[in-house]
């Protein structure tokens, strides 16, 4: 029985970039849920705060849902490009080796 | 409050069960393999993936769950939905694509990847197990509250049901069942949760709400009250007789009598009246009367409404609304909420159910459920509570192991990536609804005081029967989805993660599906026990717990072995052992347990705080860091997940 990965594991050049990228995102998360954590414990009155029809503790809330929403599309935007740039410069390097070979 | 079966109900009902059984046989003819079995063969698309991981995740806690402690302590309950997405945060951008990378079939496939360690085989194995079953029992609770009005059917049989029903779907086919399983009911869930949202809002709001003009709001009554000693009592209303007090806590409740039909009223001293509360009284025999009455009778109300609606008290209604002046609608006006207790008065056990007006802008700001206003009397251990409970489910769910392991039934790192992202939009818009349900239930005259979980399938049931029974039927699916995950999960950590590794009993793949079928068979029925076990406990409240396990014991060792480069394999064991020891440890010496599970009365438990992530995760995370650096002398560094070309080694 073979335990290892479940998928060909091929050497993804886009790893780092793509980790750091992810990081960053889930800091910045991190920071926004942080507050609203904080606020509700340092300053509940605060969260009652009128905007418009609703109020900060909804808004607040419903910005959180938003956000992941829009950091997870970003993500995905920037991964999905720094792979594909990744896989025509791996394209273009075996089409060169070819081609010298033909040579 | 009495429940009946409908013809229409059980119709759909069945072909609900007959749809997701007829998808199991399909797939169980095609699976034959342990990857067919375990990670339906890693063929699924990532856009359906996407939707299972959200039927995956929108369980019985979410759709019962959150829309019932909305409904009864406001936004305190959205806040569960915040922290539940969250949580896919941390999924997608710290685990989604390593994990796909690392793993094959479990979780601890990934954490094991490194380092070939018996120690994180069992470990991984033993945390799995428990976070499935701690997980597992508010599905199986919450099995048990759907049945019994949609077929009638006591509590423990709707859990046998799902029990029987899952066994049979994931001893026969497995993961690939189980997705797509996952992907029918989590799209039916999405869609017909915004039909009943749209209904909600298309009703509007009333101080009486009659459920459509189907069902009679029960007015609830006020007596003034002329003098009240702690000996006599004298009323206005000479049609009652004053028969006694109950004094508990610092309450006091008047008990009358008219007609032969004894009723309790809550003393208000402030404005000298009684109002009129419900109460399940058990006699010494075991027999209960529901508002003084038999329960068939039908005298125990449903409730849930606006006792003032932009400054008018009378009967006052407010017609089609949209999602901004349904919320203002509740803001500007007060909501009768329901507070309970429990006395003794004679030889008779009383729980009584008491009106709490409360302003509607404390319905749609913290504070209701988790104490958090120091003005309200809210202290620093209550605070640290909320804080906790808050960390588990950020950092939970992407511990967990029902969720971890569907990131193998897709090809690639870059498929498991993008279907977080499908999961991500689709549990968000789920979750901005459930604010909306569970507001719907609260001023829709709906809740059940006996039963906060059927708050949604209630409110779906005011708009009609056929509404009320697919998504009854919808909410049961999803239960058996996400147990049969459940399922898979623990039985992937038996066959695959002990025996076929830990044991080292070199399996065959037929005896590897095997095995993982007859340990679905007995998880299956342990989740039976304890789902009737635990019949009354709120199902969002004891996910919060399988959250905090997962964070506590799983999470920290994900993180940094993808992370740290010191980190040892005796660090990940030992922080796994003391991540569960310490999450567990707390929870079962918390005051909510002892209280909700134990049921001991007037008794202060060793605990001060229910909710132990801010204590058992930075425990399991330094432990990982000091075990690794007392260990790290005989280990070579590992390769972190950043190594791009350290890791094609792995």
């Amino acid at each position: 029985m073979i335990h290892g990965p479940a998928v060909e594991w091929k050497d993804d050049k886009t790893v780092v970039k793509k980790t750091r990228m992810g990081i960053i995102m889930v800091s910045i998360y991190i920071l926004v849920y942080a507050v609203f954590v904080t606020l509700n414990v340092v300053n509940p009155k605060l969260m009652k705060m009128d905007i418009g029809s609703l109020n900060l503790a909804i808004v607040y809330g419903f910005g959180l849902i938003l956000l992941a929403v829009v950091q997870a599309v970003i993500y995905n935007h920037y991964c999905t490009r720094l792979e594909d740039k990744a896989e025509a410069e791996d394209a273009a390097g075996h089409d060169d080796s070819n081609g010298g070979e033909m040579v | 409050m009495n429940y009946s079966a409908s013809p229409l109900a059980i119709v759909i009902f069945i072909a609900i069960i007959g749809t997701v059984l007829g998808i199991s046989y399909h797939f169980a003819r095609k699976t034959k393999s342990a990857e067919g079995y375990y990670a339906a063969g890693g063929n699924i698309h990532w856009s359906v993936n996407g939707i299972a991981f959200a039927g995956d995740y929108l369980s019985a806690a979410s759709f019962l769950g959150i829309c019932g402690m909305i409904a009864v302590y406001g936004y305190d309950g959205f806040l569960y939905s915040i922290g539940y997405l969250a949580g896919w945060v941390v999924a997608l951008f710290v685990v989604a694509e390593p994990m796909k990378r690392l793993g094959k079939y479990t979780f601890a496939d990934a954490l094991d990847a490194k380092f070939q360690s018996k120690g994180i085989q069992l470990m991984a194995a033993v945390s799995t197990l428990l976070v499935s079953v701690f997980y597992l029992i508010p599905q199986m609770v919450g099995a048990g509250t759907l049945v019994t009005p949609l077929l009638g059917l006591p509590h423990e049989a709707g859990v046998l049901l799902v029990g029987i029903v899952v066994i049979v779907i994931v001893a026969t086919a497995g993961m690939a069942s189980t997705t797509y399983v996952q992907f029918l009911k989590g799209s039916l869930l999405i869609i017909f949760s915004l039909v009943l949202v749209f209904l909600v809002l298309s009703r509007g709001i009333s101080t009486s709400p009659d459920q459509g003009g189907n069902v009679e709001y029960h007015q609830f009554q006020t007596i003034g009250v002329t003098s009240l000693t702690e000996d006599a009592a004298v009323i206005e209303d000479t049609s009652y007789e004053v028969i006694g007090q109950i004094r508990v806590k610092d309450f006091v409740f008047v008990k009358l009598s008219k007609d032969g039909i004894e009723s309790i009223w809550k003393y208000d001293e402030v404005n000298s009246v009684l109002s009129e509360t419900q109460n399940i009284a058990t006699l010494k025999d075991g027999t209960q009367l529901y508002n003084g009455e038999p329960k068939e009778n039908g005298k125990f109300y449903q409730v849930g409404h606006l006792s003032e609606i932009a400054g008018q008290t009378d009967t006052a209604t407010k017609g089609t609304m949209n999602l901004l002046t349904f919320t203002e609608t509740i803001k500007e006006g007060t909501v009768i909420r329901w507070g309970t207790i429990s006395a003794i008065d004679g030889d008779m056990k009383v729980d009584i159910y008491y009106q709490i007006p409360t302003a509607g802008t404390d319905v749609i700001s913290p504070g209701l459920k988790y104490k958090v206003d120091s003005e309200k009397g809210a202290l620093p251990k209550d605070k640290i509570d909320f804080i906790s409970l808050m960390i588990a489910l950020f950092l939970g769910t992407a511990a967990l192991p029902h969720i971890l392991i569907r990131y193998y039934t897709v090809k690639s790192p870059a498929a498991a990536r993008k279907s977080t992202i499908v999961a991500i939009c689709t549990i968000g818009l789920f979750y901005v609804l459930t604010l909306y349900m569970g507001l719907g239930a609260m001023t829709n005259g709906v809740i059940d005081l006996t039963n906060s979980n059927m708050s949604a399938p209630l409110l779906a049931k005011s708009f009609g029967i056929s509404i009320f029974a697919i998504i009854s039927a919808i909410a049961f699916a999803t239960v058996l989805g996400t147990v049969s995950g459940l399922i898979v999960a623990a039985s992937g950590a038996v066959a695959h993660d002990l025996m076929d590794r830990f044991f080292n009993m070199k399996l065959t793949e037929k005896k590897k599906v095997a095995a993982g079928k007859i340990t679905a068979v007995i998880v299956g029925c342990i989740a039976i026990v304890l789902g009737i076990l635990f019949k009354s406990m709120n199902v969002s409240f004891l996910v919060g717990w399988a959250f905090a396990v997962a964070a506590s014991a799983n999470l920290p060792a994900i993180v940094m072995i993808l992370f740290w480069k010191k980190t040892t394999a005796k660090g990940v064991i030992a922080s796994i052992s003391v991540g569960l020891v310490a999450s567990l440890g707390i929870i079962l010496l918390s005051q909510e347990t002892f209280d909700q599970v134990y049921h001991l009365v007037n008794v202060t438990a060793p605990m001060p705080i229910s909710n132990p992530a801010i204590i058992s995760v930075p425990i399991s995370f330094i432990t990982l860091v000091v075990v690794s650096l007392l260990t790290r002398k005989k280990s070579v560094p590992q390769p972190t997940i950043t190594d791009a070309s350290a890791i094609e080694s792995v």
